[in-house]
């Protein structure tokens, strides 16, 4: 910096002003969901881990991921798993220098449109299955 | 680093609201951002209205006439008014473009006008740059040969030169830059889009006999491998040039010269 300030200058205005865009909620939402899986594999590792501790632990954590709160969690997780691995996908096409014409906002949108509905195919299958 | 939030001396509160052109029956409502270095008060949003009869069609046209006819303080930089200078780059309706070739009526109600986001102001629409283009020079923007120069000029096919375009015609505005997430919290480490598209302009160029070292200079967690396609850059380059496009490309090079 050559001049000095009189003071501290301010930092223009960024997140709140900026128009969203496919691409741009479709990274965000990349790194919710991979970090909600950190979460979600701590779950799933709680019921590894009750499974070979005995049925009395076993129980305990399948009446919780029984629950409508349990079953919240997991149905998040689902969608989290998709849409990390589908948004995965797309940042590798995107790697290979492919996609990034205009069609980079259809892929970006295909991601969310995707994973809502494998989401549900899985937890059609599952509730099907255990009916 | 991340930060959601504006510090405290840059939070924008709400300003004047400038009295209406008498007699005008088409006016167009304008909110400016507003900072004043030479005085203590935050920066604040000033209301403006434009008599459109009166007035040329672009938002730069806009923002010279409320300079000339309702307040001489207003600043911003402009020069070509054609969009080849890059000079008049700020953000209108939440997108980075250029003044002179956004027109007020693409906006729909009031238009809203900000510097390039997350930078530093010096004055109303006017960002420090400083950094940015030290960022381009750092990229070192110019012919780079080993073998000795030919008598005449140096030569290029017209399929290498093709190569080029889509590339050379940036005019380092700043708007990509200052459109990415990751420039913003990182634009002390991380190059940027335009300064990485500047790169790869004389990476991918036949007649640059540096491309290796170029590349090596750029392998770093930061300087290049900040770019998380988020394609802010390409969504808003006034020039329709694809910055993401450009990284990419880069990145597949860092790949294909270890094979």
């Amino acid at each position: 910096m050559t001049d000095m300030p009189a003071r501290q200058r301010p930092i223009s205005p960024h997140l709140t002003i900026y128009r969203l865009t496919w691409t741009m909620v479709m990274s965000i939402v990349h790194r919710v969901t991979g970090s909600a899986l950190y979460f979600g594999t701590l779950l799933f590792t709680w019921w590894l881990v009750a499974a070979a501790s005995g049925a009395k632990y076993f129980d305990t954590a399948n009446a919780f991921f029984g629950s409508w709160f349990g079953q919240l969690i997991l149905l998040g997780y689902t969608w989290s798993l998709v849409h990390h691995m589908l948004g995965g996908i797309r940042h590798f096409i995107w790697d290979t220098g492919r996609g990034h014409g205009p069609e980079r906002q259809t892929l970006a949108r295909m991601t969310l449109i995707g994973s809502v509905a494998i989401t549900i195919l899985l937890w059609a299958m599952a509730l099907l299955l255990r009916s | 680093m991340v930060e959601l939030t504006l510090p405290k001396n840059s939070r924008v509160v709400e300003g004047k609201t400038w009295p209406k052109p008498e007699g005008a029956t088409n006016v167009e409502e304008l909110r400016v951002y507003r900072y004043d270095p030479d005085s203590d008060a935050n920066p604040r949003i000033d209301t403006y209205y434009v008599d459109r009869d009166d007035c040329g069609p672009m938002v730069l046209d806009a923002l010279i006439w409320i300079k000339n006819n309702v307040d001489p303080t207003l600043t911003f930089r402009r020069s070509c008014r054609e969009g080849i200078c890059g000079s008049c780059a700020m953000n209108i309706d939440g997108t980075n473009t250029l003044a002179c070739t956004c027109g007020m009526d693409e906006s729909k109600g009031a238009v809203k006008v900000y510097p390039l986001p997350h930078m530093a102001v010096v004055k109303d629409l006017v960002p420090d740059l400083t950094g940015f283009y030290a960022q381009h020079a750092s990229i070192e923007p110019w012919l780079k040969t080993e073998t000795p120069e030919p008598s005449a000029e140096w030569k290029q096919s017209r399929e290498d030169r093709e190569k080029l375009d889509g590339l050379y015609e940036c005019i380092l505005c700043a708007c990509c830059s200052a459109s990415c997430p990751s420039y913003w919290w990182n634009s002390d480490r991380y190059l940027g889009p335009a300064a990485l598209l500047q790169a790869y302009r004389w990476i991918d160029d036949s007649r640059d006999e540096a491309t290796g070292e170029r590349l090596d200079n750029l392998e770093d967690p930061f300087r290049l491998y900040r770019c998380h396609t988020i394609m802010n850059c390409a969504n808003t380059c006034p020039k329709g040039l694809n910055p993401a496009k450009a990284i990419a490309e880069i990145k597949k090079k860092m790949v294909t010269r270890q094979l």
